[in-house]
């Protein structure tokens, strides 16, 4: 093994991590919101929004993420170009943000609606009682109330996320994982950098993963 | 101030109020006592609409609660309500809670809202506590934190659903002190309770539910002196023999 190829690729490896935290935090983020979204959707006593929510997070939840990714890399483009107008072409690296936002959002929905269901009526109906509206209501109370309970969840969806982000070599696109290997194709010492990469991803995880247990003590106490 | 008139209303198959009228005036304090399951809190919840009913109707100040045209949220930010569990907002400290409200619904200013608060937590005896959390408050105190947070909004009336049910005997009395000091004030109050006591002390009228309907509607005197139907009396000689 000679690890000095590796430090010789540390540059490019650095864009790799870089690309890889961007997609994930990236996703996370939309995938919370647009979580969110669909959980109310769920819960709202409009038969047709709960239907259609549900429908959604059945749907993403029962077919592969290769896939979604892939589907996405060949129809993002044509749905960009029918929603501007344009024909302008986007990157390997939108396509795969918006399909992981989109199927992330499908697993996040589920945790926020459990979030905001362990919500007792009584903090609900006090802050009707105050005069606030359901949006004021969910806004003020219920929503930051079920994201103290649920930050353990999320966070631990988010590292299964950050892993799932290596799939993205289906479209090309130059994460982490795809950078260590094909530098481990060019210099001939492919299972060097494999073992490297599984490293990194593990102390990554397994660090996270260790913070968010910690959190967890400290939040139900 | 508060006119129930004929209200029913039914879980599926099952009665939970049957044909309920009764009247709050101004000023008045109404006790509602009867044993447990007879409705008396699903009636409290009535007259700000967290409970929806099916017949009959509730007018409060003039403003029918059961029209579809109401603006609800506007109507319960003039009613103040009390809750068996306190329901301050964990995540909020006692200042944020006793200006939440004010701010977001009555639209008031930060120092406005602020000053009002911290005046009403003196008022209950709780200065001290500002910065603190519910957590770390006891019961009684976030039930008094609770009474200034509805007393924040400037309600015309405040309703009380078993205010010390939740609470350890040695904390009932520092609610009712307030909840007395209230009453003798002059403020209309609807109050669901076990406590007899209070309702001695400073109610006009007590009403009496059991199976969700309303069996008895007296004045205090009359009520604690000659209740007129069977079962007020045998409730009255079970809570009051000890």
């Amino acid at each position: 093994m000679d690890f000095t190829q590796i430090v010789n690729a540390f540059p490019s490896l650095g864009d790799g991590l870089l690309l890889t935290l961007e997609l994930t935090v990236l996703a996370v983020i939309g995938g919370v919101v647009i979580g969110t979204l669909l959980a109310l959707a769920r819960l709202s006593n409009s038969r047709v929004l709960s239907w259609l929510a549900g429908f959604y997070v059945n749907y993403f939840r029962s077919i592969p993420l290769l896939l979604v990714i892939t589907w996405f890399y060949f129809v993002v483009p044509f749905m960009v170009g029918w929603v501007t107008g344009t024909n302008q072409p986007i990157g390997a690296f939108t396509s795969c943000l918006i399909a992981f936002m989109m199927f992330e959002a499908a697993y996040f929905c589920e945790i926020v609606r459990a979030g905001i269901q362990s919500i007792s009526k009584g903090q609900v109906n006090a802050a009707y009682a105050l005069g606030m509206t359901y949006g004021q209501a969910m806004r003020l109370v219920v929503l930051p109330l079920a994201f103290r309970k649920m930050t353990p969840l999320l966070l631990q969806q988010s590292i299964i996320l950050f892993q799932d982000t290596s799939l993205v070599y289906a479209v090309g696109l130059m994460d982490f994982l795809n950078v260590a290997r094909s530098q481990g194709d060019i210099t001939g010492e492919l299972h060097t950098f494999l073992l490297f990469a599984g490293l990194v991803y593990f102390v990554i995880s397994f660090g996270a993963s260790t913070l968010v247990k910690r959190l967890q003590k400290r939040l139900t106490v | 101030m508060i006119s129930i008139q004929n209200v029913s209303k039914w879980y599926g198959d099952f009665q939970v109020l049957s044909d309920c009228s009764t009247e709050v005036q101004k000023g008045e304090v109404v006790v509602v006592c009867g044993p447990s399951g007879s409705g008396k809190s699903t009636l409290i919840k009535c007259v700000n609409g967290l409970e929806p009913f099916q017949a009959g109707t509730i007018v409060v100040d003039g403003t029918s609660v059961g029209s579809p045209k109401t603006d609800l949220p506007k109507l319960r930010s003039r009613v103040g309500m009390v809750f068996q569990h306190f329901e301050l907002f964990p995540h909020l400290s006692i200042t944020e809670n006793l200006t939440l409200a004010q701010r977001k619904v009555l639209g008031r200013k930060d120092d406005e809202a602020r000053r009002k608060g911290l005046a009403l937590l003196d008022r209950v005896g709780l200065s001290a506590h500002a910065a603190k959390f519910p957590g770390q408050l006891s019961g009684g105190q976030q039930q008094r934190v609770a009474i200034a947070r509805a007393l924040a909004m400037d309600p015309i009336a405040m309703l009380f659903d078993e205010p010390t049910s939740a609470l350890d005997p040695e904390m009932i009395n520092e609610v009712l002190d307030v909840m007395v000091e209230l009453a003798r004030e002059g403020m209309t109050m609807m109050v669901v309770t076990h406590e007899m006591g209070f309702a001695r002390k400073v109610a006009n009228r007590v009403i009496f539910m059991d199976r969700g309907a309303i069996v008895e509607d007296a004045d205090k005197d009359e009520f604690f002196g000659s209740p007129r139907s069977e079962r007020a009396q045998a409730f009255l000689s079970k809570i009051l023999s000890h």
